[in-house]
């Protein structure tokens, strides 16, 4: 197998620090985003059958991201949780197992945060907020260690124990608000509406812009996004799971716990996914919900994947995907289309993405060199 | 001579010219401005180090690359290859050296995949499996067209890979190091099957840096260094100095000085040791070895034996059923591959690229895949990247593996490179003993010979070394005792200046003297 980078070189090249190889990635990274206005394109066909005008459909679409200040900061709100989810995503993918629990990961999450904030309601903002984060930190950890612990021990599939995970965190989730957890202002007016009673003030997020909902919560995942980067690239812990993702057989060969790690990849998955759930009931909807997963769990692992599994290109990435749930929630309002539609359109937009990379790479492949 | 129609309609290939190809990649000239002709009936060897250019301009001739410059003749007929489709279309097939089958398909399977059926929505492979039988009796290749691939040995896999190029219609053939996984006795059969297909009319390129095949088996010898043709001539009259000179630049070393070395005391002791085997039954049936320090103890047996078991059982991945590994007086029988690491043991991997090394890595991160826990490398759960950075570029320089920096992915490297770094990363752990397993397999002359050379300084200053390996020569090069496995049993140990190569042949084939 000839490689072309070896004695030939006469010039030694300037040692590239790690963030050179992500600027170049970013490149590579930003060129798919021009295959969205393509997948627009196609869905505004598909907007004129519903005689929608697909001019005032995506107008809306602009509007309601760039339009308000609302729009802007909603963006910011709707891309924390796919953050977080993605940087869950990004370790347990690199460390090679396919975690898909994000959604049950989030409700455990959330609920842990609010059960812990309801229940020490008389703490004080600086002790009660830590305290429900960790919380939901740790409820997700545990949902994903589960899987992860299965999977060490008895070599049980990822995929499908992290799925039903999600089954078994929702059922229980629904059990919870329906029962010892609901909302003792719904029982009294009997509406049983599957909700947790309003959190303690001293649990919310502090909000960052009057009058939207854009919270701490935002920051804290951007800080967790620096967190991951230097955790998965400048750590022995890092270092390892990256290497049980990529070669498990030399891994073991050099004396690293493959099982182990395979565990913690997942089991840290998990915990990202908590604090996004513990994010969204305490900076967002100050109660616990039912649904308050929304997706977010599966567009996450979307997320990371557009952010080449990379923590700080996750960052750019849920910020797409937050403005493109924003944008479409207007969207779906000024022009009364289904909301399937937008499901349609994102399910889209994704296909165009993944399309053009993988165009681009085979454009690359005939021109140059195989791997 | 009269153009022949070939039997799927194709012009017989009578010659092929490539005139003036240059090929360029980031930083590298691979191919500057080379000629190269081959006729119909030559068996061609194409020679040089690895990064000297042959793949590369074969793979231009098989459609895999573009030529940057120059152009290809077939017949006289220029030809654009836009993939390795247009070159099997004009009759050309190649052998890589790392095999593309599918091993949980039968040989029809594999040889049908990628072909259109002649029948709609069906496969129709009995006609397949039909056609498998008539080309191996016409080549002489015994191949079970129902067997799976992972059930054939490395020779017969290689079949199944010429049998895909023949059924393609392919008039030439480019094997690319076709023997380094082949044992001496596969290696007769592929020779003997070459020459055959020489005779009917096929042209057959052969990639190799391996001297003493190319002498025995080619009828003519172009040498590449450094992306140049160096020289083309007929093999008759070639000799192995001149041809290493050649490729090289320099006089290569034919023999080594082995000074003599006292050799110390028992470093690993390998008492009685069995093994299961993958497919049932045991691998390793009783092997007793003992080697000392400043000693080279050399494992010889043809592939299949018991050697990558043992190896295995070495590195602490594959459980010993009885006996005891006995390793700088503490038992590690049952020691996972950290604790023999630590108790002083480096190991070799025999699949670099799967046990030895993360190709997705940096050359600096693969350096210190085993000591990344370890001080210097790591203050806590911090890694310490200048420390690993300036150690790796020491070693990276002491060992002169070439690479254009260190977060270059390993990939990129040449496999001698990449197995120079498992080596410098090995070593630089001053180990009491190393295990070696196929060191060199699918090395280039060069960093060859630099291994060799690094294998002997570490017996010099004391290292017990147990080479496994099925390179005969290696081990009779570099040995001072030579044990010979067979069926999981050792046959015999001896002393190198004591036997013979008819001795070592006649146990490695099983006869013992009783």
């Amino acid at each position: 197998m000839d490689r072309p980078a070896n004695h030939r070189v006469l010039n030694r090249f300037f040692e590239k620090p790690g963030f050179k190889r992500l600027a170049n990635q970013t490149i590579e990274a930003l060129l798919p985003l021009a295959s969205v206005p393509l997948a627009l394109i196609i869905g505004a066909f598909m907007l004129l059958a519903l005689n929608v005008n697909p001019l005032t459909a995506y107008g809306a679409l602009i509007n309601g991201v760039f339009g308000s200040t609302f729009g802007l900061t909603q963006t910011l709100v709707d891309a924390t949780p796919l953050l977080l989810v993605g940087l869950g995503v990004v370790i347990a993918f690199r460390g090679g197992v396919l975690n898909i629990g994000g959604e049950g990961q989030i409700t455990v999450g959330a609920l842990a945060a609010s059960a812990a904030a309801l229940t020490l309601n008389q703490w004080p903002a600086y002790a009660l907020i830590p305290t429900c984060l960790i919380a939901g930190a740790l409820a997700g950890a545990v949902w994903g260690g589960i899987p992860g612990f299965l999977k060490a021990r008895l070599g049980v599939n990822e995929i499908l124990s992290t799925i039903m995970m999600n089954s078994i965190a929702q059922q229980f989730s629904l059990y919870l608000l329906t029962g010892p957890m609901l909302d003792p202002s719904e029982k009294a007016a009997g509406t049983s509406i599957a909700q947790s009673a309003l959190l303690p003030k001293a649990s919310w997020l502090p909000t960052l812009v009057p009058q939207t909902l854009l919270n701490a919560g935002t920051i804290l995942a951007v800080v967790l996004a620096i967190f991951v980067y230097v955790f998965m690239w400048r750590t022995t812990i890092g270092y390892r799971i990256r290497a049980v993702g990529l070669n498990p057989d030399a891994s073991r060969y050099a004396g690293i716990n493959v099982r182990l790690y395979q565990m913690l990849a997942l089991t840290l998955g998990g915990l990202f996914a908590g604090i996004a759930g513990a994010v969204q009931v305490m900076g967002v909807q100050r109660r616990m919900m039912d649904g308050l997963s929304g997706g977010y769990g599966f567009t996450g692992i979307v997320v990371a994947l557009f952010g080449q599994l990379h923590p700080l290109g996750a960052i750019p990435a849920s910020i797409l995907f937050g403005g493109l749930l924003v944008g479409s929630d207007q969207m779906q309002r000024t022009t009364q289309v289904p909301s399937a539609i937008v499901d349609v359109l994102l399910g889209m937009i994704v296909l165009f993405v993944v399309s053009s990379v993988i165009w681009s790479r085979y454009r690359a492949r005939r021109r140059q060199t195989h791997v | 001579m009269s153009e022949t129609v070939a039997n799927n309609g194709h012009k017989k290939l009578q010659e092929v010219q490539m005139v003036g190809i240059v090929k360029r990649f980031p930083g590298v000239l691979a191919n500057d401005h080379v000629d190269f002709d081959v006729h119909a009936g030559e068996i061609h060897a194409l020679l040089g180090e690895n990064g000297a250019g042959k793949s590369t301009l074969m793979r231009q001739l098989y459609g895999l690359y573009r030529p940057d410059e120059g152009k290809i003749l077939i017949n006289g007929q220029e030809r654009l290859f836009y993939s390795p489709e247009d070159a099997i279309e004009a009759g050309i097939g190649m052998i890589h050296q790392h095999f593309m089958l599918v091993p949980s398909l039968t040989v029809t399977e594999n040889v049908a995949l990628g072909l259109k059926s002649t029948r709609l929505f069906a496969l129709d492979l009995d006609k397949v499996e039909r056609r498998i039988v008539d080309l191996s009796e016409q080549y002489g290749l015994k191949i079970d067209p129902k067997a799976y691939i992972w059930q054939l040995a490395v020779g017969e896999q290689q079949r199944v890979e010429i049998v895909k190029a023949l059924y393609r219609g392919a008039d030439l053939l480019i094997l690319d190091e076709p023997t380094a996984v082949l044992t001496p006795q596969e290696v007769e059969d592929l020779f003997k099957t070459l020459h055959q297909m020489a005779q009917v009319g096929h042209t057959l390129i052969f990639i190799s840096h391996k001297l003493y095949e190319v002498l025995s088996i080619s009828s003519r010898i172009t040498v590449l260094r450094d992306g140049r043709v160096v020289g083309s001539r007929p093999t008759e009259g070639a000799t192995r100095a001149s041809l290493a000179q050649m490729m090289v630049g320099r006089p290569i070393i034919q023999q080594y000085d082995r000074p003599a070395v006292v050799a110390g005391e028992m470093c690993l002791d390998i008492q009685d040791i069995y093994t299961k085997s993958d497919r049932g039954g045991d691998a390793l049936k009783g092997v007793s070895l003992s080697v000392h320090a400043g000693e080279i103890l050399g494992l010889a047996g043809v592939s299949g034996n018991g050697q990558r078991e043992l190896a295995e059982c070495l590195g602490g991945l594959r459980p010993v059923r009885q006996g005891k590994v006995i390793l700088n007086g503490k038992d590690v029988t049952r020691a996972s591959p950290r604790e023999r690491i630590a108790a002083g043991q480096s190991y070799i991997p025999e699949e670099r690229m799967r046990e030895g090394a993360i190709k997705e890595f940096s050359v600096a991160d693969n350096f210190v895949l085993e000591d990344h826990g370890k001080s210097p490398y790591a203050r806590g759960i911090f890694l310490n990247l200048n420390a690993i950075r300036s150690q790796a570029r020491s070693v990276i320089d002491a060992y002169n593996v070439k690479t254009p920096s260190l977060d270059t992915p390993l990939k990129n490297l040449s496999g001698g490179n990449i197995q120079k770094l498992i080596l410098a990363r090995e070593l630089s752990r001053h180990p009491k003993v190393l295990v070696a397993s196929q060191p060199t397999r699918g090395v280039d002359i060069g960093a060859t010979e630099y291994i060799h050379l690094r294998l002997l300084e570490q017996r010099q200053t004391g290292t017990a070394t147990l080479l496994i390996s099925e390179d005969l020569d290696e081990i009779r090069a570099l040995s001072d005792r030579i044990a010979v496995i067979y069926e999981g049993k050792i046959m015999g140990i001896v002393y190198n200046s004591e036997t013979t190569l008819e001795q070592l042949g006649l146990m490695m084939a099983g006869v013992t003297e009783k």
